[in-house]
């Protein structure tokens, strides 16, 4: 069936009010978020508006420049371990029968909702030497005295893929489910043991989805703004804790919005990339 | 694979997923006021301490309104996007969908940076109905993808259908489309009333000092005072969002919301 | 000018035409078939009799009225979709009565409805299941009650039978001609089987390519069919071409056959000829005949197929068993076509 074409003005008028809301309530904050990128800062928590690009040249320097790098790979490892990770477990999901998918879905699911500040307390809890792992440990009598694993480089890693992996299972859901169950069968009617099938049969068909996973990923680990914070050292912060940092308890909306800007254009370079990758697979 | 290994496997997965909620249930049932594990004593005061407690149970009430109010402004607004794109061929219509689908794709701190420039440019920083319209619009995306969904999933012979039987837009609307689709539109609410409910840095940077949601509260409790009320708080969200996905799950499809295809498409 | 009236309807979708120029009298009472393979836009020239497509050009006049610019609601036909299209979400009571509900009937109203119409289609008492729990052609009956609710004006069905199988098949289409007999209501069907057609319709409407070949009663389309295409896609039939030799004869192959249809003066003809009418014979015996070969030779049990080459045609018989002649594979034969049922068609 063809769709009609709108034909009078007033057809559109359904899309009056989601448009407006969406054009009032977040194109102009982003316009304007990118208008005070290039205000001058004055001390005491203003700015004022004016045109230069001294936010974005600080951002140049060594200091941030270092920072970014550290976030890039930081979320790049995060999005490897946890694809690595959540990929043969999705693929194991979908196999099983309806009900028992149902109930990791909505595990999976619960433990997605969980803002990152209740992620960073639990593992920064599970991490402490009072109330975590350790303890349980010397309890056990598997270690003499219980020690604190964080702040440290791998807390942070562990709570990041901690809250990526979920997210990563879900996006991986829809194109692991409807994988051709028949494709592994084949393979091992050739003489694949099941292993095998998988690493040559599954991962290699599915390697635009693997990519574009990646990458969405990688976005969404960008984004973490509070586990650098509870589980890591100052050298651990990434971009979006200085962002907030700057923002809060430096009041220096300016800057924080350059670099606000610089992430929104990494990050939307990046999801052009997986779409563009999706797309191809589609195609095949 | 064989059964045993994947119930190894999934084990394993389960202990790591349940392991730090393991612990803060238990710290949240310790007798003491202290950040130990495993748990001194046993007690459930620290669940009642968040009804109790002006404060505590002031955060609660703040949550559950701000999410309730918040959850139905972004139905309201991806209802009609999505309903506008399934019955009309306009692809100028797309930028709208995209401007909806946009707020939750970027880093969440950037939306609340956004926000917060947007609301001091208008003067109107710190009033706390600010926070139910950032949350509703952060997360329009939700319920647009799930009613995407759910009108994709109408079969357009049914409207024809309809149609030949007497019934006009509105009455189709009313009698066809809003009964199919309102699995999505709940699952949708669902989805962005848990989220709302759990969002700490947005509500931070918008009313972050004049209205206290729960999840600043424990962050604020992490920096300046211990307490397990927070574990307590931790373990209710938990439950309050399994229950709801579970609901979801008992009433609708859930794998089916998610994009797998379901036995009954074929 | 009563009933319904299709008037150089066409129907383009860009540069692609799917109906050319359709123009069709259908009178009331009629049972009508619009039959062609897929993609000869039979059901485009349904949909659009529904009001589901706007035609490009042309208007569709019912008792005089145009109602070429009425959108579907407002139309009051009656339509069974290849699908079904029943509503999920509805038990079989509320899809039947949905008609009445939309104009606003009282409950009363639509339960009896729905319970008449059920009895109607031999399936009572199933008002309050709900549409899954129905067997495929139980949800059969259920559409075409639907459709009927509230007497429209037409009956209008799309490939209603292709999800059965073939016994159901047969056993609904002499029911939904009982069916329309009784009710005397105006009825198209699309459907792409031919049998189908020629079992239920009053008038059958031969399409190809957006184009109507012919509309008249099945016994003409198969007796006297327009032209090639009708002759081949109506049954069995040999074309044979030829060449116009005078009034009356026509040359084919090696020889030339007398033939009581008129001939145009001149030129290259088709001549149609049913495999039942065409007998093979040892002895030239008889006049009309042509020489060929068989090629191949098999017992149907009901009938006797026989496929022989005539002057480079392929031609196929069919005979009864009884009179089934004493040949086998690679015999010189003859074959006669009689005078009288040879049809002649444009080439």
């Amino acid at each position: 069936m063809m769709k009609a074409v709108p034909r009078r003005l007033r057809d559109y008028a359904p899309l009056g009010f989601p448009a407006a809301m969406l054009l009032c309530f977040f194109v102009v904050p982003f316009g304007i978020m990118i208008a005070i990128s290039f205000y001058h800062r004055v001390q005491g928590g203003f700015y004022e508006p004016a045109f230069e690009t001294a936010n974005y040249e600080r951002f140049l320097t060594a200091f941030f420049g270092g920072v970014l790098g550290f976030s890039l790979l930081l979320s790049g490892l995060v999005a490897a371990i946890a694809v690595t990770l959540a990929f043969p477990f999705t693929w194991l999901l979908v196999r099983q029968r309806r009900a028992v998918q149902v109930v990791w879905l909505v595990f999976l699911l619960s433990v997605l909702s969980l803002s990152e500040v209740i992620i960073g307390f639990a593992w920064s809890t599970l991490l402490s030497k009072t109330a975590g792992i350790t303890n349980l440990l010397v309890a056990l009598g598997v270690m003499d005295q219980a020690v604190s694993l964080s702040p440290s480089f791998g807390a942070v890693l562990v709570g990041m893929v901690y809250q990526a992996f979920p997210y990563t299972v879900l996006v991986l859901y829809p194109a692991l489910s409807r994988l051709d169950p028949t494709l592994v069968e084949a393979a091992r009617t050739l003489g694949a043991s099941p292993l095998r099938a998988f690493f040559n049969v599954i991962v290699p068909g599915l390697r635009n989805t693997i990519v574009a996973t990646l990458i969405m990923v990688f976005v969404f680990a960008l984004g973490s703004y509070l586990l650098p914070q509870l589980l890591g050292r100052p050298q651990q912060w990434t971009l979006s804790v200085l962002i907030t940092d700057q923002a809060i308890y430096q009041s220096n909306m300016p800057f924080a919005s350059a670099m606000a800007v610089f992430l929104v254009l990494v990050s939307l370079g990046l999801v052009g990339l997986s779409l563009l990758a999706g797309r191809r697979e589609n195609a095949q | 694979m064989s059964r045993i290994a994947t119930r190894l496997a999934f084990g394993c997965f389960g202990l790591f997923l349940a392991a730090p909620l393991a612990v803060v249930a238990g710290v949240s049932i310790n007798e003491k006021k202290s950040l130990s594990f495993p748990p001194e004593g046993f007690s459930l005061a620290w669940f009642g301490e968040i009804f109790s407690n002006g404060e505590w149970f002031a955060a609660l009430l703040s949550s559950l309104g701000v999410a309730v109010s918040a959850s139905v402004l972004s139905v309201l607004v991806a209802l009609p996007i999505a309903w506008f794109l399934w019955r009309w061929h306009a692809p100028f219509a797309r930028i709208v969908q995209v401007l909806g689908l946009a707020p939750f794709i970027l880093p969440p701190v950037i939306t609340a940076l956004g926000f917060l420039a947007f609301w001091s440019e208008l003067g109107l920083y710190g009033q706390p109905w600010t926070v139910v319209i950032s949350h509703g619009i952060f997360f329009v995306t939700l319920p647009l993808v799930t009613l995407t969904l759910g009108f994709d999933a109408i079969d357009a012979t049914l409207v024809e259908a309809a149609a030949t039987m007497g019934a006009d837009d509105r009455a189709v609307l009313r009698t066809i489309v809003f009964p199919l689709i309102r699995p999505y539109m709940i699952s949708g609410l669902a989805f962005a009333f848990v989220l709302s409910l759990n969002e700490y840095i947005v509500a931070y940077m918008v009313v972050g000092f004049t209205v206290e949601t729960l999840p600043i509260k424990i962050f604020n409790a992490l920096r300046y005072g211990y307490t397990p009320t927070m574990a307590a708080v931790t373990v209710l969200f938990v439950f309050i969002a399994a229950l709801v996905f579970g609901l979801i799950a008992r009433f609708g499809d859930l794998p089916r919301l998610l994009g797998a295809w379901s036995p009954r498409d074929e | 000018m009563s009933g319904l009236v299709l008037d150089h309807l066409v129907k383009r979708y860009g540069p692609f035409t799917a109906v050319h120029d359709a123009e069709l009298t259908i009178p009331h009472g009629r049972f009508v078939c619009l039959l062609g393979p897929s993609g000869c836009g039979k059901t485009t020239l349904l949909r659009m009799i529904a009001g589901l497509e706007a035609p490009t050009a042309g208007a569709i006049r019912l008792d005089g009225e145009d109602i070429t610019g009425k959108p579907a609601h407002q139309r009051d036909f009656g339509m069974v979709f290849q699908s079904l299209a029943l509503f999920p979400h509805l038990t079989v009571g509320e899809n039947i009565a949905y008609p009445l509900r939309i104009r606003g009937k009282s409950k009363a109203e639509q339960r009896a409805e729905a319970e008449r119409l059920l009895a109607l289609v031999r399936l009572p008492g199933v008002a309050d299941r709900p549409v899954s729990k129905l067997s495929g052609g139980q949800r059969q009956r259920v559409a075409i009650a639907r459709a009927l609710a509230l007497s429209p004006r037409l009956f209008l069905l799309d490939e209603p039978l292709s999800a059965l199988d073939a016994k159901l098949r047969e056993a609904m289409q002499i029911e939904l001609k009982q069916l329309q007999q009784r009710l005397g209501i105006t009825t198209i069907v699309v459907t792409h089987d031919q049998r189908e057609a020629m079992t239920m319709a009053d008038l059958v409407v031969v399409m190809s390519a957006g184009r109507i070949h012919q509309a008249a009663p099945p016994v003409e389309v198969y007796r006297r069919p327009a032209d090639a295409f009708v002759a081949d896609f109506i049954g069995m039939t040999n074309l044979l071409k030829g060449d116009v030799a005078g009034p009356g004869r026509v040359t084919v192959g090696g020889g030339t056959l007398a033939v009581t249809d008129p001939t145009p003066a001149s030129g290259a003809v088709i001549l149609s000829v049913r495999p039942e009418d065409v007998s093979v014979r040892v002895e030239a015996d008889a006049p009309n005949l042509l020489p060929g070969t068989v090629t191949f030779l098999r017992d149907l049990g009901a009938t006797v197929e026989i496929r022989l080459d005539v002057a480079g045609q392929e031609v196929i018989a069919v005979t009864a068993p009884q009179d089934r002649p004493a040949v086998q594979a690679g015999d010189a034969v003859h074959v006669r076509f009689p005078a009288e049922a040879a049809v002649v068609l444009a080439s």
